[in-house]
Protein backbone atom coordinates (compact mmCIF):
# COMPACT_ATOMS: atom_id res chain seq x y z
CA UNK A 1 0.00 0.00 0.00
CA UNK A 2 2.85 2.38 0.88
CA UNK A 3 4.51 1.56 -2.43
CA UNK A 4 1.29 2.41 -4.29
CA UNK A 5 1.25 5.77 -2.56
CA UNK A 6 4.87 6.36 -3.41
CA UNK A 7 5.93 6.35 0.26
CA UNK A 8 8.65 4.52 2.17
CA UNK A 9 7.30 4.19 5.69
CA UNK A 10 4.27 4.81 7.92
CA UNK A 11 6.01 7.96 9.14
CA UNK A 12 5.60 9.38 5.63
CA UNK A 13 1.80 9.15 5.97
CA UNK A 14 1.84 11.83 8.69
CA UNK A 15 4.80 13.83 7.38
CA UNK A 16 2.50 16.82 6.75
CA UNK A 17 1.72 17.25 10.48
CA UNK A 18 3.66 20.20 11.96
CA UNK A 19 6.16 19.13 14.67
CA UNK A 20 4.44 21.42 17.20
CA UNK A 21 1.27 19.32 17.26
CA UNK A 22 2.99 15.96 17.53
CA UNK A 23 3.10 14.00 20.77
CA UNK A 24 6.79 13.11 21.19
CA UNK A 25 7.06 11.78 24.72
CA UNK A 26 5.89 8.56 26.32
CA UNK A 27 2.48 7.97 27.90
CA UNK A 28 2.50 8.69 31.61
CA UNK A 29 1.99 5.08 32.55
CA UNK A 30 4.58 2.64 33.88
CA UNK A 31 5.81 0.02 31.47
CA UNK A 32 5.04 -3.60 31.97
CA UNK A 33 1.44 -3.31 33.18
CA UNK A 34 -1.00 -6.02 32.17
CA UNK A 35 -4.35 -5.22 30.55
CA UNK A 36 -6.36 -5.68 33.76
CA UNK A 37 -3.90 -3.50 35.69
CA UNK A 38 -4.36 -0.73 33.15
CA UNK A 39 -8.16 -1.07 33.25
CA UNK A 40 -7.96 -0.93 37.08
CA UNK A 41 -5.82 2.18 36.90
CA UNK A 42 -8.45 4.02 34.85
CA UNK A 43 -11.32 2.68 36.97
CA UNK A 44 -9.63 4.18 40.04
CA UNK A 45 -9.33 7.55 38.39
CA UNK A 46 -12.95 7.39 37.19
CA UNK A 47 -13.98 7.08 40.86
CA UNK A 48 -12.90 10.69 41.24
CA UNK A 49 -15.80 11.76 38.99
CA UNK A 50 -18.87 13.12 40.72
CA UNK A 51 -20.81 9.90 40.34
CA UNK A 52 -24.04 9.85 42.23
CA UNK A 53 -23.94 13.55 43.06
CA UNK A 54 -27.22 15.44 43.00
CA UNK A 55 -27.23 18.13 40.30
CA UNK A 56 -29.15 21.38 40.09
CA UNK A 57 -27.55 22.43 36.83
CA UNK A 58 -29.71 23.14 33.80
CA UNK A 59 -28.74 25.90 31.40
CA UNK A 60 -29.31 23.87 28.25
CA UNK A 61 -28.35 20.37 29.46
CA UNK A 62 -30.75 18.61 31.82
CA UNK A 63 -30.69 15.78 34.30
CA UNK A 64 -33.60 13.53 33.39
CA UNK A 65 -34.20 9.82 33.75
CA UNK A 66 -33.23 7.56 30.85
CA UNK A 67 -35.61 4.59 30.68
CA UNK A 68 -33.73 1.30 30.37
CA UNK A 69 -35.69 0.35 27.25
CA UNK A 70 -34.09 3.19 25.27
CA UNK A 71 -30.64 1.58 25.16
CA UNK A 72 -32.15 -1.85 24.66
CA UNK A 73 -33.75 -0.65 21.43
CA UNK A 74 -31.08 1.66 20.03
CA UNK A 75 -28.31 -0.88 20.60
CA UNK A 76 -29.96 -3.33 18.20
CA UNK A 77 -27.64 -3.86 15.23
CA UNK A 78 -30.31 -2.81 12.75
CA UNK A 79 -30.22 0.66 14.29
CA UNK A 80 -26.77 0.92 15.85
CA UNK A 81 -24.73 0.22 12.74
CA UNK A 82 -27.14 1.02 9.95
CA UNK A 83 -25.90 3.45 7.35
CA UNK A 84 -27.66 6.53 6.01
CA UNK A 85 -30.91 5.39 4.38
CA UNK A 86 -30.11 6.54 0.84
CA UNK A 87 -31.12 3.13 -0.44
CA UNK A 88 -34.75 2.93 0.60
CA UNK A 89 -35.09 -0.74 -0.37
CA UNK A 90 -32.87 -1.86 2.51
CA UNK A 91 -33.64 0.92 4.98
CA UNK A 92 -37.35 0.74 5.72
CA UNK A 93 -36.75 0.20 9.45
CA UNK A 94 -34.67 3.28 10.10
CA UNK A 95 -36.76 5.36 7.68
CA UNK A 96 -39.97 4.39 9.47
CA UNK A 97 -38.33 5.39 12.77
CA UNK A 98 -37.26 8.76 11.34
CA UNK A 99 -40.77 9.32 9.97
CA UNK A 100 -42.23 8.62 13.41
CA UNK A 101 -39.68 11.00 14.92
CA UNK A 102 -40.65 13.78 12.53
CA UNK A 103 -44.32 13.18 13.25
CA UNK A 104 -43.85 13.31 17.01
CA UNK A 105 -41.81 16.51 16.76
CA UNK A 106 -44.68 18.11 14.85
CA UNK A 107 -47.17 16.98 17.48
CA UNK A 108 -45.00 18.37 20.27
CA UNK A 109 -44.29 21.71 18.62
CA UNK A 110 -47.59 22.37 16.85
CA UNK A 111 -45.81 22.62 13.49
CA UNK A 112 -46.67 20.90 10.19
CA UNK A 113 -43.31 19.58 9.08
CA UNK A 114 -40.09 18.64 10.89
CA UNK A 115 -36.83 17.31 9.54
CA UNK A 116 -34.92 14.20 10.58
CA UNK A 117 -32.96 16.14 13.24
CA UNK A 118 -30.16 18.68 13.47
CA UNK A 119 -26.80 18.35 15.22
CA UNK A 120 -28.11 20.07 18.33
CA UNK A 121 -30.26 22.94 19.53
CA UNK A 122 -27.50 25.52 19.17
CA UNK A 123 -26.78 24.93 15.46
CA UNK A 124 -30.49 24.73 14.67
CA UNK A 125 -30.81 28.42 15.59
CA UNK A 126 -28.63 29.81 12.77
CA UNK A 127 -30.26 27.35 10.38
CA UNK A 128 -33.63 28.87 11.25
CA UNK A 129 -32.16 32.35 10.84
CA UNK A 130 -30.79 31.49 7.39
CA UNK A 131 -34.13 30.00 6.47
CA UNK A 132 -35.89 33.21 7.45
CA UNK A 133 -33.41 35.24 5.37
CA UNK A 134 -34.16 33.08 2.32
CA UNK A 135 -37.92 33.17 2.83
CA UNK A 136 -38.28 36.91 3.50
CA UNK A 137 -35.43 38.12 1.24
CA UNK A 138 -34.43 40.35 4.16
CA UNK A 139 -31.12 40.37 5.92
CA UNK A 140 -31.34 41.36 9.56
CA UNK A 141 -31.82 39.20 12.66
CA UNK A 142 -33.07 40.14 16.11
CA UNK A 143 -32.38 37.75 18.99
CA UNK A 144 -33.41 38.01 22.63
CA UNK A 145 -30.60 38.27 25.19
CA UNK A 146 -32.50 35.74 27.21
CA UNK A 147 -31.74 33.13 24.56
CA UNK A 148 -29.00 30.72 25.73
CA UNK A 149 -25.67 32.66 25.51
CA UNK A 150 -23.87 29.87 23.69
CA UNK A 151 -26.71 29.54 21.18
CA UNK A 152 -26.30 33.27 20.46
CA UNK A 153 -22.59 32.70 19.97
CA UNK A 154 -23.20 29.92 17.47
CA UNK A 155 -25.60 32.18 15.57
CA UNK A 156 -22.81 34.75 15.40
CA UNK A 157 -20.45 32.21 13.87
CA UNK A 158 -22.81 31.73 10.92
CA UNK A 159 -24.05 35.29 10.48
CA UNK A 160 -20.59 36.87 10.73
CA UNK A 161 -19.44 35.17 7.55
CA UNK A 162 -22.77 35.75 5.80
CA UNK A 163 -22.60 39.48 6.63
CA UNK A 164 -25.99 39.38 8.32
CA UNK A 165 -26.31 41.94 11.16
CA UNK A 166 -27.62 40.53 14.45
CA UNK A 167 -29.02 42.77 17.16
CA UNK A 168 -29.90 41.69 20.68
CA UNK A 169 -33.17 42.43 22.45
CA UNK A 170 -33.14 43.33 26.12
CA UNK A 171 -35.12 41.59 28.85
CA UNK A 172 -37.41 43.43 31.23
CA UNK A 173 -37.17 43.67 34.97
CA UNK A 174 -39.24 40.50 35.22
CA UNK A 175 -36.76 38.60 33.05
CA UNK A 176 -38.97 38.27 30.00
CA UNK A 177 -38.46 39.84 26.58
CA UNK A 178 -38.73 43.62 26.59
CA UNK A 179 -41.55 44.18 24.11
CA UNK A 180 -40.80 47.90 23.82
CA UNK A 181 -37.22 47.10 22.83
CA UNK A 182 -38.59 44.66 20.26
CA UNK A 183 -40.93 47.28 18.80
CA UNK A 184 -38.11 49.81 18.67
CA UNK A 185 -35.67 47.55 16.83
CA UNK A 186 -38.08 45.66 14.54
CA UNK A 187 -38.34 47.07 11.03
CA UNK A 188 -38.96 46.15 7.39
CA UNK A 189 -35.46 44.71 7.08
CA UNK A 190 -35.88 42.20 9.88
CA UNK A 191 -35.94 38.64 8.57
CA UNK A 192 -36.48 36.95 11.92
CA UNK A 193 -36.97 37.53 15.61
CA UNK A 194 -35.52 34.71 17.70
CA UNK A 195 -36.92 34.06 21.15
CA UNK A 196 -36.43 31.19 23.61
CA UNK A 197 -39.24 29.82 25.75
CA UNK A 198 -38.80 28.83 28.49
CA UNK A 199 -35.94 31.31 28.23
CA UNK A 200 -32.42 30.95 29.65
CA UNK A 201 -33.71 32.22 33.00
CA UNK A 202 -36.40 29.51 32.95
CA UNK A 203 -39.21 31.99 32.34
CA UNK A 204 -42.07 31.43 29.93
CA UNK A 205 -42.25 34.09 27.22
CA UNK A 206 -45.52 35.52 25.90
CA UNK A 207 -45.27 33.97 22.45
CA UNK A 208 -48.78 34.87 21.28
CA UNK A 209 -48.39 38.55 22.08
CA UNK A 210 -44.98 38.97 20.52
CA UNK A 211 -45.95 36.99 17.44
CA UNK A 212 -48.46 39.73 16.56
CA UNK A 213 -45.73 42.37 16.84
CA UNK A 214 -43.27 40.36 14.77
CA UNK A 215 -45.74 39.41 12.03
CA UNK A 216 -47.00 42.97 11.87
CA UNK A 217 -43.69 43.91 10.26
CA UNK A 218 -43.54 40.88 7.99
CA UNK A 219 -40.73 39.18 9.89
CA UNK A 220 -40.69 35.52 10.88
CA UNK A 221 -40.89 34.38 14.49
CA UNK A 222 -38.38 31.71 15.49
CA UNK A 223 -39.03 30.04 18.86
CA UNK A 224 -36.23 28.07 20.52
CA UNK A 225 -36.44 25.60 23.40
CA UNK A 226 -33.59 24.02 25.32
CA UNK A 227 -35.74 22.00 27.74
CA UNK A 228 -37.92 19.68 25.65
CA UNK A 229 -39.77 18.39 28.73
CA UNK A 230 -41.43 21.79 28.98
CA UNK A 231 -43.46 20.97 25.88
CA UNK A 232 -45.31 18.35 27.89
CA UNK A 233 -47.10 21.12 29.72
CA UNK A 234 -46.61 24.46 28.01
CA UNK A 235 -48.76 25.51 25.07
CA UNK A 236 -46.84 24.62 21.86
CA UNK A 237 -45.65 27.73 20.01
CA UNK A 238 -48.25 27.52 17.24
CA UNK A 239 -47.75 31.16 16.25
CA UNK A 240 -44.10 30.59 15.47
CA UNK A 241 -43.00 30.30 11.86
CA UNK A 242 -40.05 28.08 12.76
CA UNK A 243 -39.45 26.10 15.94
CA UNK A 244 -35.97 24.88 16.82
CA UNK A 245 -34.67 23.19 19.92
CA UNK A 246 -32.67 20.61 21.78
CA UNK A 247 -33.84 17.06 22.56
CA UNK A 248 -31.12 16.14 25.04
CA UNK A 249 -33.79 15.89 27.76
CA UNK A 250 -35.34 12.93 25.94
CA UNK A 251 -33.03 10.07 26.98
CA UNK A 252 -29.86 11.59 25.54
CA UNK A 253 -27.13 11.40 28.16
CA UNK A 254 -25.45 14.73 29.07
CA UNK A 255 -22.15 12.98 28.19
CA UNK A 256 -19.75 15.82 28.89
CA UNK A 257 -21.57 18.11 26.46
CA UNK A 258 -22.67 15.95 23.55
CA UNK A 259 -23.47 14.51 21.09
CA UNK A 260 -27.05 15.77 21.25
CA UNK A 261 -29.88 16.08 18.73
CA UNK A 262 -31.63 19.23 17.64
CA UNK A 263 -34.89 19.76 15.82
CA UNK A 264 -36.22 22.18 13.27
CA UNK A 265 -39.93 22.33 12.50
CA UNK A 266 -42.03 24.71 10.45
CA UNK A 267 -45.16 25.20 8.34
CA UNK A 268 -45.83 23.27 5.16
CA UNK A 269 -45.47 26.42 3.05
CA UNK A 270 -41.77 26.66 4.00
CA UNK A 271 -41.01 23.00 3.37
CA UNK A 272 -38.65 23.68 0.45
CA UNK A 273 -36.56 26.01 2.60
CA UNK A 274 -36.03 23.62 5.50
CA UNK A 275 -32.45 22.34 5.81
CA UNK A 276 -31.30 18.78 6.42
CA UNK A 277 -32.79 15.41 5.84
CA UNK A 278 -36.47 14.65 5.31
CA UNK A 279 -38.08 11.23 5.45
CA UNK A 280 -41.28 10.93 3.48
CA UNK A 281 -44.13 8.46 3.23
CA UNK A 282 -44.91 6.94 -0.15
CA UNK A 283 -45.95 3.66 -1.80
CA UNK A 284 -43.65 1.10 -3.37
CA UNK A 285 -44.03 -0.56 -6.78
CA UNK A 286 -46.56 -3.03 -5.30
CA UNK A 287 -48.63 -0.26 -3.78
CA UNK A 288 -47.55 -0.93 -0.19
CA UNK A 289 -46.81 1.87 2.25
CA UNK A 290 -43.09 2.66 2.24
CA UNK A 291 -40.66 5.38 3.31
CA UNK A 292 -37.81 7.19 1.59
CA UNK A 293 -35.66 10.30 1.87
CA UNK A 294 -37.38 13.08 -0.01
CA UNK A 295 -37.12 16.64 -1.34
CA UNK A 296 -33.43 16.04 -1.84
CA UNK A 297 -33.36 18.96 -4.25
CA UNK A 298 -32.95 21.24 -1.22
CA UNK A 299 -29.67 19.66 -0.35
CA UNK A 300 -26.14 20.37 -1.40
CA UNK A 301 -25.45 17.14 -3.28
CA UNK A 302 -27.94 18.44 -5.83
CA UNK A 303 -28.07 22.19 -5.40
CA UNK A 304 -24.44 22.75 -4.43
CA UNK A 305 -23.87 26.34 -3.31
CA UNK A 306 -27.58 27.12 -3.64
CA UNK A 307 -28.57 24.42 -1.16
CA UNK A 308 -30.62 25.37 1.89
CA UNK A 309 -27.69 24.41 4.11
CA UNK A 310 -24.41 22.52 4.23
CA UNK A 311 -25.85 19.99 6.69
CA UNK A 312 -26.31 16.70 4.88
CA UNK A 313 -26.86 14.38 7.79
CA UNK A 314 -28.93 13.90 10.92
CA UNK A 315 -28.32 12.62 14.44
CA UNK A 316 -30.06 9.34 13.65
CA UNK A 317 -29.13 7.31 16.72
CA UNK A 318 -29.78 10.11 19.19
CA UNK A 319 -33.01 11.10 17.49
CA UNK A 320 -33.98 7.45 17.83
CA UNK A 321 -33.35 7.63 21.59
CA UNK A 322 -35.66 10.61 21.73
CA UNK A 323 -38.25 8.75 19.63
CA UNK A 324 -38.20 5.75 21.97
CA UNK A 325 -38.46 8.11 24.93
CA UNK A 326 -41.47 9.91 23.46
CA UNK A 327 -43.16 6.60 22.59
CA UNK A 328 -42.57 5.22 26.08
CA UNK A 329 -43.90 8.23 27.92
CA UNK A 330 -46.67 9.01 25.46
CA UNK A 331 -48.86 12.06 25.70
CA UNK A 332 -49.98 11.25 29.25
CA UNK A 333 -46.53 10.40 30.50
CA UNK A 334 -44.98 13.53 29.01
CA UNK A 335 -47.54 15.62 30.82
CA UNK A 336 -46.95 13.83 34.13
CA UNK A 337 -43.19 14.18 33.72
CA UNK A 338 -43.57 17.90 33.07
CA UNK A 339 -45.88 18.29 36.07
CA UNK A 340 -43.33 16.62 38.34
CA UNK A 341 -40.62 18.94 37.06
CA UNK A 342 -42.82 21.97 37.64
CA UNK A 343 -43.72 20.83 41.16
CA UNK A 344 -40.15 20.11 42.22
CA UNK A 345 -38.77 23.36 40.86
CA UNK A 346 -41.50 25.38 42.57
CA UNK A 347 -40.96 23.53 45.86
CA UNK A 348 -37.32 24.60 45.74
CA UNK A 349 -37.99 28.11 44.44
CA UNK A 350 -40.40 28.81 47.29
CA UNK A 351 -37.48 28.52 49.71
CA UNK A 352 -35.22 30.94 47.85
CA UNK A 353 -35.10 34.66 47.00
CA UNK A 354 -35.92 34.92 43.29
CA UNK A 355 -34.44 37.42 40.84
CA UNK A 356 -37.40 37.50 38.47
CA UNK A 357 -41.13 37.60 39.00
CA UNK A 358 -42.69 35.71 36.09
CA UNK A 359 -44.01 32.16 35.46
CA UNK A 360 -41.28 29.55 35.11
CA UNK A 361 -41.06 25.83 34.34
CA UNK A 362 -38.22 23.84 35.95
CA UNK A 363 -35.51 26.51 36.02
CA UNK A 364 -35.31 29.81 37.84
CA UNK A 365 -32.79 32.43 38.95
CA UNK A 366 -32.10 32.80 42.67
CA UNK A 367 -30.21 35.61 44.40
CA UNK A 368 -27.42 34.71 46.80
CA UNK A 369 -27.84 37.71 49.14
CA UNK A 370 -24.36 38.28 50.55
CA UNK A 371 -22.46 35.09 49.81
CA UNK A 372 -20.94 34.56 46.40
CA UNK A 373 -22.39 31.83 44.19
CA UNK A 374 -18.96 30.18 44.10
CA UNK A 375 -18.84 29.97 47.91
CA UNK A 376 -22.29 28.41 48.07
CA UNK A 377 -21.45 25.92 45.33
CA UNK A 378 -18.20 24.94 47.08
CA UNK A 379 -20.09 24.23 50.30
CA UNK A 380 -22.67 22.20 48.38
CA UNK A 381 -20.01 20.17 46.62
CA UNK A 382 -18.79 18.98 50.03
CA UNK A 383 -22.31 17.62 50.53
CA UNK A 384 -22.16 15.88 47.11
CA UNK A 385 -24.47 18.40 45.52
CA UNK A 386 -23.68 20.24 42.29
CA UNK A 387 -25.20 23.70 42.61
CA UNK A 388 -26.55 26.01 39.93
CA UNK A 389 -24.85 28.14 37.28
CA UNK A 390 -23.50 31.51 38.49
CA UNK A 391 -24.78 33.94 35.85
CA UNK A 392 -22.21 36.76 36.08
CA UNK A 393 -20.05 35.05 33.49
CA UNK A 394 -22.75 35.44 30.82
CA UNK A 395 -24.74 38.37 32.26
CA UNK A 396 -22.40 40.74 34.14
CA UNK A 397 -25.41 42.69 35.40
CA UNK A 398 -26.63 39.54 37.21
CA UNK A 399 -23.88 39.21 39.76
CA UNK A 400 -24.73 37.06 42.77
CA UNK A 401 -27.44 35.31 40.78
CA UNK A 402 -27.56 31.57 40.17
CA UNK A 403 -29.57 29.64 37.58
CA UNK A 404 -31.04 26.57 39.28
CA UNK A 405 -32.88 23.61 37.79
CA UNK A 406 -34.94 20.94 39.55
CA UNK A 407 -36.24 17.92 37.67
CA UNK A 408 -38.07 14.69 38.45
CA UNK A 409 -34.63 13.41 39.55
CA UNK A 410 -34.25 16.00 42.33
CA UNK A 411 -34.70 14.62 45.83
CA UNK A 412 -36.40 16.60 48.58
CA UNK A 413 -33.48 16.22 51.02
CA UNK A 414 -31.04 17.65 48.47
CA UNK A 415 -33.35 20.55 47.68
CA UNK A 416 -33.64 21.26 51.44
CA UNK A 417 -29.85 21.14 51.80
CA UNK A 418 -29.43 23.53 48.88
CA UNK A 419 -31.99 25.94 50.31
CA UNK A 420 -30.14 25.92 53.63
CA UNK A 421 -26.84 26.70 51.91
CA UNK A 422 -28.45 29.81 50.42
CA UNK A 423 -30.00 30.84 53.74
CA UNK A 424 -26.84 30.61 55.87
CA UNK A 425 -25.20 34.00 56.05
CA UNK B 1 -43.23 18.21 -30.83
CA UNK B 2 -42.35 20.93 -33.27
CA UNK B 3 -40.50 24.11 -32.47
CA UNK B 4 -42.61 27.17 -33.44
CA UNK B 5 -41.07 29.34 -36.14
CA UNK B 6 -42.04 32.53 -34.39
CA UNK B 7 -39.91 31.56 -31.36
CA UNK B 8 -36.18 32.11 -30.81
CA UNK B 9 -34.00 29.65 -28.90
CA UNK B 10 -30.93 29.59 -26.66
CA UNK B 11 -28.16 27.01 -26.29
CA UNK B 12 -29.43 26.45 -22.71
CA UNK B 13 -32.78 25.30 -24.09
CA UNK B 14 -34.94 28.31 -23.33
CA UNK B 15 -37.31 29.84 -25.87
CA UNK B 16 -38.49 33.41 -26.21
CA UNK B 17 -41.63 34.45 -28.10
CA UNK B 18 -41.59 38.17 -28.83
CA UNK B 19 -44.67 40.18 -29.70
CA UNK B 20 -44.10 43.89 -29.94
CA UNK B 21 -42.26 45.32 -26.97
CA UNK B 22 -42.98 42.26 -24.81
CA UNK B 23 -41.96 38.61 -24.88
CA UNK B 24 -42.88 35.30 -23.23
CA UNK B 25 -40.08 33.02 -22.02
CA UNK B 26 -40.11 29.29 -21.36
CA UNK B 27 -38.09 26.10 -21.64
CA UNK B 28 -38.12 23.84 -24.70
CA UNK B 29 -39.67 20.44 -25.19
CA UNK B 30 -36.15 19.01 -25.33
CA UNK B 31 -35.39 20.49 -21.89
CA UNK B 32 -38.54 19.18 -20.20
CA UNK B 33 -37.89 15.77 -21.66
CA UNK B 34 -34.34 15.70 -20.28
CA UNK B 35 -35.48 16.85 -16.85
CA UNK B 36 -38.23 14.29 -16.41
CA UNK B 37 -41.31 14.84 -14.26
CA UNK B 38 -41.20 18.40 -13.04
CA UNK B 39 -42.33 18.89 -9.46
CA UNK B 40 -41.52 22.50 -8.67
CA UNK B 41 -40.80 25.74 -10.50
CA UNK B 42 -39.02 28.67 -8.85
CA UNK B 43 -39.88 31.96 -10.57
CA UNK B 44 -39.14 35.67 -9.94
CA UNK B 45 -41.74 38.24 -8.93
CA UNK B 46 -43.41 40.79 -11.18
CA UNK B 47 -41.21 43.87 -11.18
CA UNK B 48 -37.92 41.97 -10.91
CA UNK B 49 -35.46 42.53 -13.71
CA UNK B 50 -33.86 39.82 -15.81
CA UNK B 51 -30.61 39.99 -17.72
CA UNK B 52 -29.56 38.17 -20.84
CA UNK B 53 -27.63 34.95 -20.02
CA UNK B 54 -28.26 35.29 -16.28
CA UNK B 55 -30.44 32.95 -14.21
CA UNK B 56 -33.91 34.10 -13.24
CA UNK B 57 -35.24 30.92 -11.68
CA UNK B 58 -35.04 27.17 -11.58
CA UNK B 59 -36.97 24.08 -12.56
CA UNK B 60 -36.93 21.04 -10.29
CA UNK B 61 -37.55 17.42 -11.08
CA UNK B 62 -37.32 14.65 -8.49
CA UNK B 63 -33.57 14.22 -8.82
CA UNK B 64 -32.26 17.38 -10.39
CA UNK B 65 -32.52 21.15 -10.38
CA UNK B 66 -31.91 23.17 -13.50
CA UNK B 67 -31.24 26.89 -13.53
CA UNK B 68 -33.16 28.80 -16.18
CA UNK B 69 -31.29 31.54 -18.03
CA UNK B 70 -32.94 34.56 -19.56
CA UNK B 71 -32.53 34.89 -23.33
CA UNK B 72 -33.11 38.65 -23.11
CA UNK B 73 -32.81 41.67 -20.83
CA UNK B 74 -35.96 43.21 -19.44
CA UNK B 75 -38.47 43.59 -16.61
CA UNK B 76 -40.87 40.87 -15.46
CA UNK B 77 -44.47 41.84 -16.20
CA UNK B 78 -46.10 38.45 -15.70
CA UNK B 79 -45.45 35.14 -13.98
CA UNK B 80 -47.25 31.89 -14.82
CA UNK B 81 -49.06 31.14 -11.54
CA UNK B 82 -50.54 27.94 -12.97
CA UNK B 83 -47.15 26.27 -12.51
CA UNK B 84 -47.33 26.62 -8.74
CA UNK B 85 -50.41 24.39 -8.67
CA UNK B 86 -49.66 22.23 -11.70
CA UNK B 87 -45.90 22.05 -12.42
CA UNK B 88 -46.57 19.10 -14.74
CA UNK B 89 -47.93 21.64 -17.26
CA UNK B 90 -44.30 22.30 -18.10
CA UNK B 91 -43.94 18.69 -19.27
CA UNK B 92 -47.32 18.61 -21.08
CA UNK B 93 -47.18 21.92 -22.95
CA UNK B 94 -43.72 23.51 -22.63
CA UNK B 95 -44.17 25.88 -25.57
CA UNK B 96 -47.70 26.98 -24.69
CA UNK B 97 -49.46 26.74 -21.30
CA UNK B 98 -46.11 26.02 -19.64
CA UNK B 99 -44.63 29.46 -20.29
CA UNK B 100 -42.61 30.80 -17.33
CA UNK B 101 -42.52 34.59 -17.41
CA UNK B 102 -43.51 37.59 -19.50
CA UNK B 103 -41.02 40.44 -19.85
CA UNK B 104 -40.65 43.83 -21.46
CA UNK B 105 -37.78 43.89 -23.95
CA UNK B 106 -35.16 46.44 -22.97
CA UNK B 107 -32.84 45.57 -25.87
CA UNK B 108 -34.78 43.88 -28.71
CA UNK B 109 -31.59 43.55 -30.77
CA UNK B 110 -30.57 40.69 -28.42
CA UNK B 111 -33.06 38.49 -30.31
CA UNK B 112 -30.83 38.49 -33.37
CA UNK B 113 -28.11 36.54 -31.54
CA UNK B 114 -30.53 33.69 -30.77
CA UNK B 115 -31.26 30.57 -32.83
CA UNK B 116 -34.22 30.11 -35.12
CA UNK B 117 -36.41 27.02 -34.73
CA UNK B 118 -34.58 25.30 -37.61
CA UNK B 119 -31.18 26.10 -36.11
CA UNK B 120 -32.32 24.85 -32.69
CA UNK B 121 -33.58 21.56 -34.12
CA UNK B 122 -30.17 21.06 -35.76
CA UNK B 123 -28.48 21.96 -32.49
CA UNK B 124 -30.34 19.38 -30.40
CA UNK B 125 -29.84 16.69 -33.04
CA UNK B 126 -26.13 17.19 -32.63
CA UNK B 127 -26.23 17.03 -28.82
Amino acid sequence: MLATLGMQSEEDLIAYLPPAVRFNSRLSMEDGKSEFEIVDYFKERAERNANGYASFLGAGVYNHYRPVLVDAIVSRGEFLTSYTPYQAEISQGILAAIFEFQTMVCQLTGMEVANASMYDGSSAVPEAAMMAVRVTHRDRILIARAVHPEYREVLGTYTHRQHIPVEELAYEKNGRLDLDDLKAKLDDHTAAVIVQSPNFFGLIEQIDELSHIVHGKGALLVVVFTEAVALGLIEPPRHADIVVGELQSFAISPSYGGPFAGIIATHEKFIRQIPGRLAGETTDASGHRAFCLTLATREQHIRREKATSNICTNQALLALMATVFMSLYGKQGMRELAEQNLAKAHYLADKLPLAFDAPFFNEFVARTNGKSPEQINAALLDRKIIGGLPLARFYPELENCVLLCATEMSRRQDMDTLAQAFAKQ
Amino acid sequence: MSYPETYKFTREHEWVHPHGAEAKIGITDHAQHELGDIVFVNLPKVGNSVKRAETFGSVESVKAVSDVYSPVTGEVTGVNDLLAQKPETLNEDPHGEGWLIKVTLTSPEELQALMSSAEYEEYIKAE
